[in-house]
């Protein structure tokens, strides 16, 4: 007898994003859940979250109808949901978190060491004893945050569990800890409904996968039975060869230069040199101070120590801010591109143009003409799938959205560009996608500096790799002479004499 | 708000007018329908005296709801509008009677006056990083007091110097008025067209993103609270104008609604939405219907009462049609 029975499931908006749909989940399962981004895969498990409700179908849960009318009302059920969106509040500290809606009191008043010792043992479980409990949320990296946001849905009772992507920000010693306690969850016979895009990961621990496209159930197999290649031709219809071989090329003159950078603890003596036509992959763990290295040399945080040179210059480069970063030709590629890389509300065309606004406008007034079309050749160029280029960036997929924000440094044609996290949350069409323009970016003479948390990726894309570890950049390794191995002991590395990467 | 951040991608006039009219339909039922209500109610309400009246009446508000409207935008707000209103008039008042100016070097002063105050509120909040609230509510007393300094807390008659600005000259219209429509479409113009109104929108949208898009939101800022402090000293020549006088008293409580006519408009409090024509007709709702009610004999009391409700039915109705909007979209 399946745990949960879903029976020809759909979700019409104004257009049917999910349709007939049909899954079993049995105690005691992983069930994998994948397809390119807008595939339905979200909005299938928020309906089984009881987040959003179904137009069609029904749903059983051992045996029983079930039509939770709310998250509270599936999660009094046992069914729960860790969301891609972290649901943490970023002033309470992880306990606080941890605890919410179930603080343990007497007479009112929140007993705070009972409290914290019950967070450290919800923490111990996946791993992160490490971690004090009377931090505040927001003080902690991404990574963090992610496992606290996991280790939540863990309290209590439960019988079903989802997690959506919930390895996107893991480095993986933490991926690790996650699938040990997916095993014990297994063990424990909860069914448990795993959506990510990491194939790779899916082949570790999922006894089943489950394959949609455009809102529709394509297959269902055990695992056992497929391959890698297989599931990517499932989920897009066609055949797609995810490994590409990027020749070595001619790199150009020095485009950047950092000489001992730093900044408290988190950047420590950094110094590398960039090259024009060049893409530097930067590895590490979480917490490693890559995205806190771009931000110093882009001059959104302020430097303790060091220098950046541009272009070979002797004299260094004043950049004070991401203001003076631009104008020296500069751009980032943020890692929260909803938080800080877009602005949601408004058109394709309004984001694609922020950075360089001169080239639409004269004397202070806009060209909208101009503007059309400069933008709309960017689109096409990147291939951003859109209505048109007044749709707001809030209702592109992921990949497109990254692409938007690609859009808007072409348009600024700056010769260093930062990307932190470029492909994070993009399916593997739009990936692609992306690699391509890389590429054509590092042809047309532009030096790139890529933190990525997947290494498959980095050895993919880039020349050369450095490898960030406890805030310093500890070996940077040629194409040819890094293996997944020596990436890792090295991103390790400047952790095993001192303490664990906390926060 | 579609005009500035979503515009529909009419190129024919046709298109283009039939965008506008729907962004703009929804208050102008809104404005018809009171009318037609108010003329039924009142037989005297429906005559061009009526609105020759309204519209002698509001040049001082539409100024200032222009500039309240910028600073909505950008996510921030201004409380002393109406203390700024009331020392700018004092100023020049000032500078007419005891320095003997002219009313047109009068009213550079005030608008320097203003555009001083402007300046200092954006400056202090984007240097401290301080909420404009508090930084503007500061200034409410501050330009206040000034105002009771500078008139010697006695109200300064003008006369005939100032008058002739609200008296009609075509039509029945006040230059003050003619002004008033200007600022409006120039504001609009700005917003829509201008790289400085792009950039509004922006911050009040996403600060940090912009900022890291390369664009400096401080300058920005500071100009929005600066534009909003010299058309607050315009509208206090204006209102100065009508009075008659530099009153310092005058401007009381015109910051509450100036925001009122600002977010009946559909300007959003949070920040990067917004429309200086849409303020226009926020205006003028809330003019109709004070005039309205006065005519239909309503008491203070009551016609306090019933603005107040339209004010929150309003913003209600304007949230339904937003989010209408964005599922559509």
């Amino acid at each position: 007898m399946p745990l949960f029975h879903g029976e020809s499931l759909g979700k019409t908006y104004i257009t049917p994003v999910l349709s007939h749909v049909s899954l079993e989940l049995n105690e005691g399962e992983v069930l994998a859940l994948t397809g390119e981004n807008g595939a339905g895969k979200s909005t299938l498990t928020k309906l089984i979250a009881g987040l959003v409700h179904p137009t069609e179908g029904r749903m059983h849960l051992h045996e029983r109808p079930y039509a939770p009318a709310s998250r509270h009302e599936a999660e009094k059920l046992g069914v729960r949901m860790v969301l891609q969106e972290l649901g943490l509040i970023p002033t309470l500290t992880v306990a606080e978190n941890l605890m919410l809606g179930r603080m343990p009191s007497r007479l009112g008043f929140i007993r705070r060491s009972e409290m914290n010792r019950r967070a450290t043992e919800q923490m111990a479980v996946i791993g992160l004893e490490g971690i004090d409990p009377r931090t505040p949320v927001g003080k902690l990296g991404v990574g963090h945050q992610q496992m606290v946001e996991i280790a939540r849905n863990l309290v209590g009772d439960c019988r079903l569990l989802i997690l959506d992507e919930p390895t996107a920000m893991l480095t993986s010693r933490e991926i690790d800890h996650l699938f040990t306690q997916i095993l014990a969850l297994k063990r424990a016979g909860v069914g448990i409904i795993y959506i990510s895009h990491r194939l790779d990961e899916l082949q570790q621990i999922a006894d089943r996968v489950m394959v949609l496209r455009d809102g529709r159930h394509i297959d269902t197999k055990p695992m056992a039975d497929v391959v890698q290649n297989d599931i990517v031709r499932l989920m897009v219809g066609h055949d797609v060869s995810e490994e590409r071989k990027r020749p070595i090329h001619e790199t150009g003159p020095v485009a950047l230069e950092v000489r001992g950078l730093g900044r408290g603890k988190v950047v420590r003596d950094v110094s590398f040199t960039m090259h024009a036509g060049e893409i530097l992959g930067l590895a590490g763990l979480v917490g490693a101070g890559r995205t806190e290295l771009l931000r110093l040399i882009y001059g959104a945080d302020a430097k303790d120590t060091g220098e950046i040179h541009l272009e070979g210059s002797e004299t260094p480069a004043r950049i004070a801010s991401p203001m003076a970063a631009v104008r020296k030709g500069i751009g980032l590629v943020t890692e929260d591109r909803k938080s800080q890389g877009l602005l949601l509300p408004l058109a394709i065309r309004i984001n694609a143009t922020l950075a360089n606004i001169k080239a639409v406008s004269r004397q202070g007034w806009l060209r909208p003409a101009v503007e059309r079309g400069q933008v709309g050749k960017l689109n096409e160029a990147l291939g951003v799938k859109s209505h048109s280029i007044d749709q707001p960036a809030a209702e592109l997929s992921g990949g497109n959205q990254q692409k938007v924000v690609f859009a808007r440094w072409l348009h600024r044609d700056c010769k260093v560009l930062l990307l932190d996290e470029p492909t994070r949350g993009v399916d593997i069409g739009a990936r692609a996608d992306i690699y391509d323009q890389l590429e054509k970016l590092a042809d047309a003479g532009k030096a790139m500096l890529m933190v990525s948390s997947d290494l498959r990726e980095l050895m993919q894309v880039c020349d050369r790799i450095a490898v960030m570890s406890a805030g310093r950049l500890v070996r940077i390794f040629k194409r040819g002479e890094w293996t997944q191995q020596a990436l890792l002991e090295a991103a390790f590395s400047g952790y095993l004499a001192t303490q664990a990467p906390a926060q | 708000m579609e005009d500035v951040s979503t515009s529909t991608p009419s190129t024919s006039f046709a298109g283009s007018l039939r965008g506008t009219l729907g962004n703009y339909a929804a208050l102008l039922a809104a404005l018809v329908m009171m009318v037609a209500l108010f003329s039924y109610l009142s037989q005297y309400f429906f005559s061009a005296n009526t609105f020759l009246t309204i519209a002698n009446d509001i040049p001082a508000i539409v100024a200032t709801s222009v500039g309240m409207t910028f600073v909505l935008i950008i996510a921030g707000i201004d409380l002393s509008v109406g203390s700024v209103m009331a020392l700018s008039a004092a100023v020049a008042g000032i500078a007419m009677l005891q320095w003997h100016w002219s009313l047109a070097m009068a009213v550079l002063l005030a608008m320097g006056v203003g555009t001083v105050t402007g300046f200092l509120n954006g400056a202090i909040s984007v240097a401290w990083r301080l909420p404009s609230f508090i930084v503007t509510l500061g200034m409410l007393e501050v330009a206040r007091g000034a105002a009771y300094i500078a008139t010697d807390s006695r109200t300064q008659y003008i006369g005939d110097a100032i008058s002739w600005l609200s008296n009609p000259v075509l039509f029945g219209l006040s230059p003050s008025f003619l002004i008033a429509i200007l600022i409006v479409v120039a504001a609009q113009l700005v917003l829509t067209r201008s790289v400085f109104g792009r950039q509004m929108i922006g911050i009040g949208t996403n600060e940090e993103a912009m900022r890291l898009a390369g664009v400096d939101p401080r300058p920005v800022k500071i100009l929005v609270f600066a534009i909003a402090g010299l058309l607050a000293g315009l509208a206090g020549i204006i209102q100065a104008s009508r009075l008659e006088a530099a009153d310092p008293n005058a401007g009381i409580g015109t910051e509450l609604v100036v925001i009122a006519s600002v977010v009946i408009g559909g300007t959003s409090l949070m920040g990067g939405r917004g429309s200086v024509i849409n303020t226009f007709f926020g205006v003028l709702i809330i003019s109709v219907l004070e005039a309205g009610l006065a005519q239909i004999g309503a008491s203070e009391p009551t016609k306090r009462i019933i603005t107040g409700c339209v004010i929150i039915v309003a913003v209600i109705l304007d949230m339904y049609r937003e989010r209408r909007r964005s599922r559509r979209a």
